[in-house]
């Protein structure tokens, strides 16, 4: 494209986006938040009727129900964490589920590697070169616009990366401000020096077509977040609520990632209340408000919570929890048949254990996004493979997940 | 000035260039400076041409040669913590203590924590100060690489007491020295020992000061080996993490009632450490304390894996976001053969056709952009908070990186759509002189993660004509096309950010 193209071209697409109408009434949104540091699964739906949980935790374990501060009873063998309360109604309503003893097959501790695996759906590989989410966009019916993936933060993660242009935008204060990009004459002057074909043009002209389509309405907001500094899992509720209004602007948002951090409770991560409590507080809290803000998006959107690895099943000696493997998945949508705890419980005997040491894994979670992108976006076994190249085919323990 | 006169003479009589050489082109020298130095400015330009490139490096790698600006020397002698050891800094900064039966409000320890704030801020204030001003520049690239390499937090607990001194007392020493020393260094840091838990790593059944039981703690074990030393892919087990751990208990910090050593704040306690026979890397260690946390370094910073680790990321850092293999294994064989001479790396790396044939190109990181922005513009800055808060708003805070990793330095981690529109307005505010960056703030207030735009320029606009001479072997025919025909306002703003600026 030269020059002239893409200016005509800018042009256009800044005025009247033209896939801007196709998207509209589409069904079909999925929204990943991911726990980067190992959020601790086994204290988050809590296996009560395992005593083998209370003999390898005995300062950090969460109480059976009934008690005070004692876990919210979800079925007769699992409850959920205290701080998750806010998360209730959701489950009442069988808006929410939950998979355990889920995870990825690849055994690694490393934080590192085992986040690049859960980002580019290939465990145990390194060098695939995109991100599964931008391998899932490229599947769904087009034409694509840069804003059909928004990845929440000033830098672009790896499972939204590849060939299909996705936005990123901070939803914090600075989402709200004015840069001099905004101002007319300066747009215009760098236009031309972004006027490429190279990755900075292409760059560039996202984000510039993101700025317009998706911050026009915000500079005015009346939610001013104060994340600076604060555990990044704290700003959540903000986050969720901006998503929820972005989403109600721009339905043509098929595909969102949040990450947040804080979850690597090495030392004194606390029970009902403590470390782990006050990060699951406003994620619980921001999932709901989520849930809420959306309103009639929420017909059409599913939410998955996922993290990199569990962590160990005993305490460590520090009232904490070292690197482990299996873990828990969250998901939550008027179209998912919640209520119900899915997957298969592989036990907390030591002989039960993953190197008698962590939960197992006993279902992979490219089985549990592979059931849920199936059917609440309609993708056939062909495109699911594209998305998880040989991945294992999904778990008939998973089929009653998503109502169609 | 004496002393750098005298260094320069004595670099020319060792390095006098062949005489057949040709000048270096003024492409070739920015590019040498976008690499070894925080991107060129005029001064440094005119030094490298009146030198030449190699003496100019080997000044670099020889950085108690070079003297340094007196008004950066007393700019520096301003920041009061950073004159702070850190049992002084966990004294006077450090969590209240109950006096007198007396236990600290909430309240109280909160106001604590924020007079803390101004450790971090006069850190910052140093780190970014030197990197504009220093003529010590590779140093300044050293310091930069190995903060991140051995990443500490400064938000996490009490590392917002330490995290200056860790840079004074860990990191600048050895930037240019050894590695062995420098990962012995951060391993006896109260910032590391802090932020990977291994202050709380102990022998089973044994108690913490406060009297708490404590035990095992894999973090930093796992860390040191996966991060810090052989890779994730460098030969060790599960096993081996733990048998780390174990050698490490005892590895702790100075409290306030206990007697240190020293002034470093280190301290191994022998009550809980764990003395029972280990295996680790296939070696038997014989039970001796402190010593066999001594002897894991020795075997991690011996080991081929460390080295070829270490060169892959100085490779990357310095040249490509693949570096080139031969390259690699050519640094490697040097940390080998030299026993971890971080120096010796260097030269070799500098010499490399690689390096210096210039095929490699770099993204530049949030913090060499806006680093490079500023000295190019030759910004005189009084206030370096905007620039942190730059730096901050492009997902790249200044001792703001929570997990252990590090911040990346390749280009598929930092280029995305709002960080092209960040950098371009940033660029613009600079060029506009918009960034109050003229007058030092208070030291308590916070950086301004914003970047205002202020309608009333707080400084001159930046003389766009000096910039793009400066710049303009670098850029492309197009890129001064499209400025030269833009109005003259604009001009400065687009050198700064145009595609060209952004690589290095």
């Amino acid at each position: 494209m030269n020059r002239r193209d893409f200016l005509a071209f800018s042009a256009a697409t800044f005025a009247t986006p033209a896939w801007a109408a196709t998207a509209e009434g589409e069904a079909g949104r999925l929204v990943v938040v991911m726990l980067r540091g190992a959020v601790d699964g086994l204290n988050v739906v809590v296996p009560y009727g395992d005593q083998a949980y209370y003999d390898l935790r005995p300062t950090i374990a969460i109480a059976k129900p009934g008690g005070e501060d004692g876990a919210l009873a979800l079925d007769g063998h699992f409850g959920l964490h205290p701080a998750l309360a806010g998360l209730m109604p959701l489950w009442q309503a069988k808006q929410l589920a939950f998979i355990h003893a889920s995870g990825s097959p690849d055994p690694t501790r490393s934080h590192f590697d085992a986040q690049l695996f859960v980002e580019n759906g290939t465990p145990g590989r390194r060098t695939t070169e995109d991100g599964w989410m931008n391998r899932l966009l490229a599947v769904l019916p087009g034409p694509h616009g840069p804003t059909d993936a928004l990845a929440v933060g000033p830098v672009l993660p790896f499972i939204l990366k590849g060939r299909l242009a996705v936005a990123n935008l901070p939803l914090g204060a600075a989402a709200t401000q004015k840069q001099a990009i905004d101002r007319p004459e300066v747009a215009s002057a760098f236009d031309k020096l972004y006027a490429g074909t190279d990755a900075q043009s292409v760059a560039y002209h996202d984000g510039r077509v993101a700025r317009t389509e998706l911050t026009a309405d915000m500079a005015d907001s009346e939610h001013q977040m104060a994340d600076a500094g604060a555990p990044p899992a704290n700003s959540y509720p903000a986050i969720a609520g901006r998503l929820a209004r972005l989403i109600g602007q721009d339905r043509r948002i098929r595909l969102a990632f949040t990450a947040l951090g804080g979850w690597d409770t090495h030392v004194n991560q606390g029970n009902h209340k403590g470390q782990l409590a006050n990060r699951l507080k406003p994620l619980g809290d921001g999932l709901a408000t989520l849930a809420r803000d959306l309103g009639r998006n929420w017909d059409d959107t599913i939410v998955v919570v996922i993290s990199e690895f569990g962590r160990t099943a005993r305490e460590n000696g520090n009232a904490g929890t070292d690197h482990g493997h299996g873990n828990v998945m969250w998901v939550a949508g008027s179209k998912v048949l919640g209520g119900k705890i899915y997957g298969d419980w592989p036990g907390l005997a030591t002989a039960q254990l993953h190197e008698g040491r962590d939960l197992a894994v006993t279902t992979d979670y490219r089985a549990v996004i592979a059931t849920i992108t199936g059917r609440h976006l309609r993708l056939g076994d062909n495109q699911l493979a594209q998305i998880f190249p040989g991945a294992p085919s999904a778990r008939a323990n998973l089929a009653d997940l998503v109502q169609i | 000035m004496k002393l750098h006169l005298l260094s320069a003479l004595a670099a020319f009589c060792l390095l006098a260039p062949p005489a057949f050489a040709a000048p270096p082109s003024d492409a070739e020298i920015i590019r040498i400076l976008n690499r070894v130095a925080f991107g060129p400015t005029a001064a440094d330009v005119a030094r490298v041409k009146e030198i030449g490139i190699d003496r100019y490096i080997a000044e670099q790698l020889n950085p108690q040669s070079i003297s340094e600006p007196p008004e950066l020397t007393r700019k520096l002698a301003a920041l009061d913590t950073l004159k702070l050891d850190p049992i002084q800094l966990f004294q006077q900064y450090g969590p209240l203590r109950a006096m007198g039966g007396v236990k600290p409000t909430p309240d109280e320890q909160t106001a604590r924590r924020q007079q803390a704030r101004v450790i971090v801020q006069e850190a910052q204030d140093a780190r970014v100060l030197r990197a504009l001003y220093s003529r010590r520049q590779l140093e300044e690239v050293m310091v930069q690489f190995w903060f991140n390499h051995f990443n500490v937090f400064a938000q996490k607990g009490l590392d917002r007491v330490w995290v200056g001194a860790y840079e004074r007392d860990a990191i600048r020493p050895h930037a240019l020295g050894n590695f062995r020393d420098l990962l012995l260094a951060t391993a006896k840091s109260p910032a590391m020992l802090f932020y990977l838990d291994n202050w709380q790593n102990s022998a089973p059944g044994s108690r913490l000061p406060g009297g708490r039981e404590a035990g095992i703690n894999e973090n930093y074990a796992r860390e040191i080996m996966e991060l810090h030393t052989l890779g994730a892919d460098g030969g060790y087990s599960q096993a081996d993490v733990i048998s780390l751990a174990h050698m490490l208990t005892g590895w702790g910090f100075a409290r306030p009632r206990q007697i240190p050593p020293d002034r470093s704040g280190f301290l191994f306690d022998p009550a809980r450490h764990d003395f029972s026979p280990k295996t680790f890397l296939g070696r038997t260690i014989q039970p001796s304390g402190e010593a066999e946390g001594i002897e894991a370094i020795d075997m991690l910073a011996r080991s081929p894996a460390t080295a070829r680790h270490i060169a892959f990321e100085l490779a990357q850092y310095f040249v490509a976001d693949e570096p080139p293999q031969p390259l690699v294994d050519r640094l490697a064989a040097r940390f080998s053969q030299t026993d971890g001479d971080i120096t010796a790396m260097l030269r070799t790396l500098f010499e490399s056709p690689e390096f210096r044939d210039g095929t490699g190109e770099k993204y530049k990181t949030p913090y060499r952009f806006v680093l490079s922005a500023a000295r190019a513009a030759g910004l005189e800055v009084a206030n370096p908070r905007p620039l942190m808060g730059m730096m901050a708003r492009l997902g790249m805070p200044l001792y703001g990186c929570p997990t252990p990793d590090g911040y990346k330095t390749t280009e598929a981690a930092w280029l995305s759509p709002e960080a092209t529109t960040q950098r371009v307005s940033f660029a613009t505010a600079i060029g506009g002189g918009h960034l109050p960056i003229a007058a030092l703030q208070p030291a308590d207030m916070m950086a301004s993660p914003a970047v205002p735009v202020a309608d009333k320029p707080e400084l001159a606009p930046v003389d766009a004509a000096a910039l793009e001479t400066l710049l303009a072997p670098v850029l492309s025919a197009r890129t001064r096309a499209v400025i030269d025909e833009s109005p003259p306002p604009l001009r400065a703003a687009l050198v700064l950010g145009s595609p060209d600026f952004m690589r290095e």
